[in-house]
Parts: structure tokens; sequence; C-alpha cells
């Protein structure tokens, strides 16, 4: 037997200490800044994929806000007659459906993260977090692409002098709201992906769940219609102030409640916080239980 | 010399079996517990399964207490049969995994290789995907740029470097993923064997790379069941067994007590190959055991050169059969090339009913071979070459052989020793 010989000394400098689990709160953001470019290519080859399917693949993107329209139009506009505040029932609901879209399909793809790259994770370590960021940034692509058609279906209805009003004063405000929904849709999906390795079962309960908290949600109603009784479910929900800010901008209806857009922002935060505390935990030994 | 690596008293647990939607009701008693102030039961479970083996738990020791230290330049194998640890070590060292106790503190830049083309994306380019996999290695942009004529001459891709790569040949993408790891240039590299498949050119440039990285003074942990491969590359080898070291030394010794572990392992378990049923071939016969015997008729593995070799087989005839031919294959080197192989014997098999039991008989009077490590390949087919009844690849024990003296010149190379008189006939 080789003698096991105590050369090491506390001093000595090491470049790398592997431990059963670091600090609970080192959320290693250096790390994660050192491999930024890992980001960028990841970000850039959802894009090339994106991309090599064309123009059906742009087509696919429209699609479903199109349809989903088209469906509440009739089911809640023509059938239910419920009010749009006076605005456009069309560009009320696509404004609502495409912001609301962005921020399910954050959750969407991040909500996999471990158990969809099982493969690559087992191989290789690099901070797992780059992964769920980088499909938050490329699911812009399909937000881009909507984009465009919300702003064509804005510019049809306002030559033909329809009742809407863009806000270009707060359009400053996009960019932010855009980013709130962007993490806030990371930190739902970096939570459940975390406890999707170990509860197996949670995973069904996800689109029922983001269904359920688009309806808690106003998206394809205005708060305005809502009984006083149930208003708190809209106001403890961070999400309200977000959709409201940006359907205000785009088409003049709701308000932005900078109140409440404030807490919104502290929310976000503080399940970004515990998300990235969470995943961490996770990162470390997940390849043990998925 | 400087520590690069060191390990202390790293352990780790895992739990068999299905990790399913019970966990949730065993993490809400674990909690419960502790609530109450008891010991979590489940980490119990695993300790009382490690003193008592034969217990039956849902938890084991992976790895218990290793330790170890590792210096800068050395090339160090790891060893010991499957489910020793080896992998588990290596998830730990590449940071795929975590220990449950202990730590390894590291010196230095590391790249675990456990597999090549990590993330490769069929839809990208070969270009795209060398960017990719860099990066996802550990390399920043600009270094993959200052290498990138490099990488690709390496792979020998330069006219399809714009191609996806699903356009690929699988040799062409093997070469290109390997090509990106060939180019990390880590201080300490960290290997599985697994690396090492494909046809024999690559795992010879696999391999080779293995040895100029060590040579450039970078250190290498390298995992395998291939003796001779590490027999070649390392000079000094860990044996694990049960997720613990068994012995650290030098390779030659390291070996030689593997060898005979794994001999007792098979003596005590005769049937070990009729259980044995992750097998190739179709089935019609199968080899129910293999006996390798000396001159005086006992079980053994290690020879000296020129000793009388018996390799005793019994078959079993599973369904009747028109043609039967047996052939014994030696392979050997970190390439693992065919050292010799034996005719293929054909066997009487027109009375064969399914259930019959035939016994064979191999002798080799004397062994010609060179020392060194031999892995076995046992074969059963027809003259198809096409149809292999049953093979038995490198499952057995290798055959080992020594010096009767030590008198091992150095500058003698290759497999056998052929017989020849030398003498000087003029000035």
């Amino acid at each position: 037997m080789r003698q096991y010989r105590m050369t090491s000394n506390s001093n000595k400098q090491w470049d790398m200490i592997i431990r059963p689990s670091g600090g609970l709160f080192d959320l290693k953001l250096r790390e994660l800044w050192e491999y930024r470019d890992l980001l960028y290519l990841l970000v850039r080859r959802d894009i090339i994929t994106v991309y090599k399917q064309t123009l059906l693949g742009a087509f696919w993107f429209i699609l479903p806000p199109i349809l989903n329209t088209a469906i509440y139009f009739v089911l809640f506009g023509v059938i239910a007659k419920v009010s749009t505040d006076g605005t456009n029932p069309i560009l009320f609901y696509l404004t609502g459906l495409i912001a609301w879209g962005y921020f399910a399909d954050c959750i969407n793809r991040t909500s996999t993260t471990f158990r969809s790259n099982a493969s690559i994770f087992g191989k290789v370590y690099f901070p797992r977090l780059i992964v769920p960021l980088s499909s938050v940034v490329s699911a812009l692509i399909k937000f881009g692409v909507q984009l465009i058609l919300l702003v064509a279906v804005l510019l049809f209805f306002l030559i033909r002098g329809e009742n809407v009003h863009p806000q270009y004063a707060y359009l400053w405000l996009l960019p932010l709201l855009l980013l709130m929904m962007m993490f806030s849709g990371l930190a739902f999906g970096i939570i459940i992906s975390s406890l999707t390795t170990k509860y197996r079962d949670l995973t069904n309960m996800v689109p029922f769940a983001v269904q359920l908290l688009m309806y808690a949600t106003p998206v394809i109603y205005p708060a305005s219609i809502i009984p006083a009784k149930y208003l708190w479910i809209l106001h403890i929900n961070p999400l309200t102030p977000l959709i409201e800010s940006i359907r205000f901008i785009f088409i003049g209806s709701d308000q932005i409640n900078w109140l409440m857009l404030g807490y919104s922002l502290v929310f976000t935060l503080v399940t970004l916080f515990i998300g990235l505390l969470m995943f961490n935990r996770t990162e470390k030994d997940f390849m043990d239980t998925v | 010399m400087s520590v690069v690596v060191h390990a202390d008293q790293v352990s780790k647990i895992f739990r068999l079996g299905d990790v399913g939607s019970s966990t949730l009701t065993e993490d809400i008693r674990a909690a419960y517990y502790k609530i109450l102030g008891k010991e979590n039961p489940y980490l119990k479970m695993a300790v009382e399964n490690d003193r008592t083996s034969g217990v039956s738990s849902d938890f084991i020791w992976a790895l218990k207490d290793i330790n170890f230290e590792v210096n800068q330049g050395e090339i160090v194998g790891l060893v010991g049969r499957n489910g020793a640890g080896k992998s588990t070590l290596l998830k730990i060292l590449s940071r795929t995994t975590t220990p449950t106790q202990g730590e390894i503190k590291i010196k230095g830049k590391v790249a675990s290789l456990l597999e090549v083309g990590t993330g490769f994306h069929p839809d990208l380019t070969g270009r795209e995907n060398i960017f990719l996999n860099g990066t996802i290695l550990g390399m920043r942009r600009s270094e993959i740029r200052d290498k990138f004529n490099d990488i690709v001459e390496f792979a020998g891709v330069q006219r399809y470097i714009d191609t996806p790569v699903k356009r690929y040949s699988s040799g062409m993408y093997v070469r290109l993923a390997f090509a990106v790891a060939a180019h990390l240039d880590p201080d300490i590299l960290i290997i599985d064997e697994v690396l090492a498949v494909g046809d024999a050119e690559f795992q010879a440039k696999c391999l080779g790379k293995m040895k100029d990285v060590s040579d450039q003074g970078r250190t290498v942990l390298f995992v395998s069941h291939n003796m001779g491969a590490v027999a070649d590359l390392c000079s000094r080898a860990i044996l694990l067994k049960q997720g613990m070291i068994i012995q650290d030394g030098p390779t030659d010794s390291v070996i030689r007590t593997y060898v005979q572990q794994n001999m007792q392992v098979k003596l005590s378990d005769s049937s070990s190959l009729s259980d044995n049923t992750v097998r190739r071939g179709t089935g019609q016969v199968r080899y129910e055991q293999i006996r390798m015997l000396n001159s005086s008729g006992e079980e053994v593995n290690e020879f000296f050169q020129g000793d009388k070799v018996v390799i005793e087989m019994t078959l079993k005839v599973l369904e009747p059969i028109n043609e039967l031919l047996a052939s014994i294959s030696l392979r050997s080197g970190r390439t693992r090339d065919m050292v010799t192989s034996t005719k293929r014997n054909k066997i009487d098999c027109t009375n064969f009913k399914s259930g019959d039991i035939v016994n064979v008989r191999y002798e080799f009077p004397r062994l010609s071979l060179r020392p060194g490590v031999y892995e076995t390949y046992y074969w059963l087919g027809d003259k198809s070459a096409e149809t292999a009844f049953d093979v038995v690849d490198n499952l057995l024990p290798p055959i080992v052989v020594k010096l009767p003296i030590e008198t091992n010149d150095l500058f003698v190379s290759g497999y056998f020793d052929e017989p020849f008189t030398f003498e000087q006939i003029s000035i």
C-alpha cells in the first residue's frame, strides 16, 4: 500500500476545492461571467437552428397568438360580451397574449432544464445556470417575431382611426418590463426544474399551473370587470402590473400603477434569488437522482 | 514535485432502485425525524449496510474514505471491476456530482473527457460546433479562434467545415469531436476509457494524445478496464474495490493484484458465464465455462514464457445447428491490437440436440508470447463469418505472461519470440 503523505498544508494555493456542498449563498456569479461566451454560443445555436427552418419557422411563431386572439374574440367578445374597457378587443387580446406568451415561454423552456440536459450535464461541468439563461434570451426571438405582428396590426388599426392610443412617452419602460418578465419567468422555471429532478410528477402540474396563473392575471380581461372582493388576487399577482403596463404602452388601455410595479420588481428579485439558491443546490448532485 | 490533486476522505452515498414519487414521502419523514431531533433514518441505513455486508438496503457507499495524492506530470490509472467506484470518482473529479463527505483539492485547470462531442448539434456546421463544444469544455472564444486551424487540420475535415455535422460520416464526426477535446491544453486531464471506442486508428490517436499531454508535464488520470493500456501508459495505478482503495502503487503490481482478484471471483463462481446474459451472438450455442489451466492442471492465468497452456471449454447447445466453429484470439497494448488468433476449429455437431453439453480442449505446448497482459476473446460461429453464436470478449481474466528470470531487454518490442540463431561471420 502506498504511503499517504501529508505534504499539503493549509496555506497552499489550490485552484479548486470540491466539497459536499459549497456555501448556501454562493451564487457563483463570477464563474457565470467567465462562461459568458457559452451563453452567447447557446443563444446563437438557438437562432441558427430556428432560422434554418426559415419561413415556416416564423409562421409557427405568429400562428398561436392569431388563433388564440380569434378564439377569445369569439368566446369572450362576441358570445360572453366581456368588456375590454372600450379598447379594440382584437388588439386587447393580442397584446395581452403576446406579452403573456413570452413569460409562459420562459417558464416552459427553463422548467425542464435539468431533465432535458441530463446527458450534457452528466459529462461536463459548467455553470448550469447558463442553459436556462440562454433559453430566456433566445425566447426573445419568438417574442420579437410576434412583436412585429403586433406592431403591424396596431398600425392597421391606427390608420383605420380606431380607439387606440400608444403611449410613446413610456416606450423607455418597455425593456425594463421585458427584463422583469424574463427574470420572473426564469425564476419560476428554475424553481420548477430544481423541484422536478426529485419530484418528477410535478412536471405534469406545470402546464396546468401556468394556465391557471394566466386566468389569475388580467390577460384576456381588464381588471375593471373583477368584483371588488376578488380584486386582491390580481393585486398580489406580481404579473398583473407587467401585463397592464405593457398594454398601456401599446394601446393605451389600463394604466401604470407605479406602486404595484415596484412590488412586482421586488417580487421578481426575491423569487430569482430563491430560484438561484435552489438551482445551485440541485445542480451539485442532481445526476444522482435524475 | 508538487501535488496537484489531493483527495481527503472522499465518500459518496448512492441510493439504489427507482427514485420516484416515493421520495417525497421519504423527505417528509426525514423532515419529521429532524423536527423530533432524531437521526435521519435513511443515512443510518447506509452506514449499517456498509458494516454488515449482505444486508440489503436502498443506500450504499459508492466510495468510502478515498485518500490519494497525484503529483504533477504523473499518469495515474484508476482500475477496478464494474461498480468498484471508478466512474463515481471520475464524476466527482469532473464536478458532475459532489461527494457526500470529504473534499478534493485541485491545482491548475482541469479538463475532463467523459465523452467527446458533448453538445454537438446536428444542424450546426462543423465550424459552429467547434465553437459550441469548445466553450462547453471551458475554452474562451478567442482561445478557440487561435486554435481553430489546428483543430480543423487535426480532424482532417477542411472541406466540410461549413457543412452541418449531420451530413458527416460517423468517423468524421468523432474525429472533429476529438480534435476539439485534444486542443484543450489543461493542466490536469481526466479521461474515461469509454473515450477509446471507435476504430483502431482513432483509439491510437486518442491514447497517443494522452501520452503527448503527459510528456508536456501535465497530469493525467485515466480510468480503464483495459489493462494493456494502463500498463502501457501509466507509471502508477490505483485499484478500487467496492468503493475503497485496495492498492495504490506501481502499475505492474497493481495489475497483478487486480488480475488475481478477478481470478478469485471467477473461480468461486464457476457459473458466471451462464449467468452472464449480456453477451453478443445469436445464442444457438453458448459457452458454459472456460477454464485456463497450467501443465499441472491448476486453474491459473499467469504463465511463464515457454509454459504449457490448456484451455478447456464447456459448451451448451440450445438449438441444433449445421456447423460450429470455435476460435480464441488475444489482444494487447493500448490500442488493443489483435495479437494472434487460433484457426477456426470445426466441432462435429451432426448429432446435436438442444440441451447437449460439449467439451473441447485447446493445448498450447510452448507459450511464445512476450511478457505482457493479453485480453482473451472467445468466439463460436459458423463459416459465414457473419454469424457468431457466442462471443466472450474480455469477460474473463486476461493471460498474463512473465519471464522466467528478470532478463527483460528494454529494446525488445513486439509480442512474440521467434526462435533464431545469431552469429558474426566476418569482421
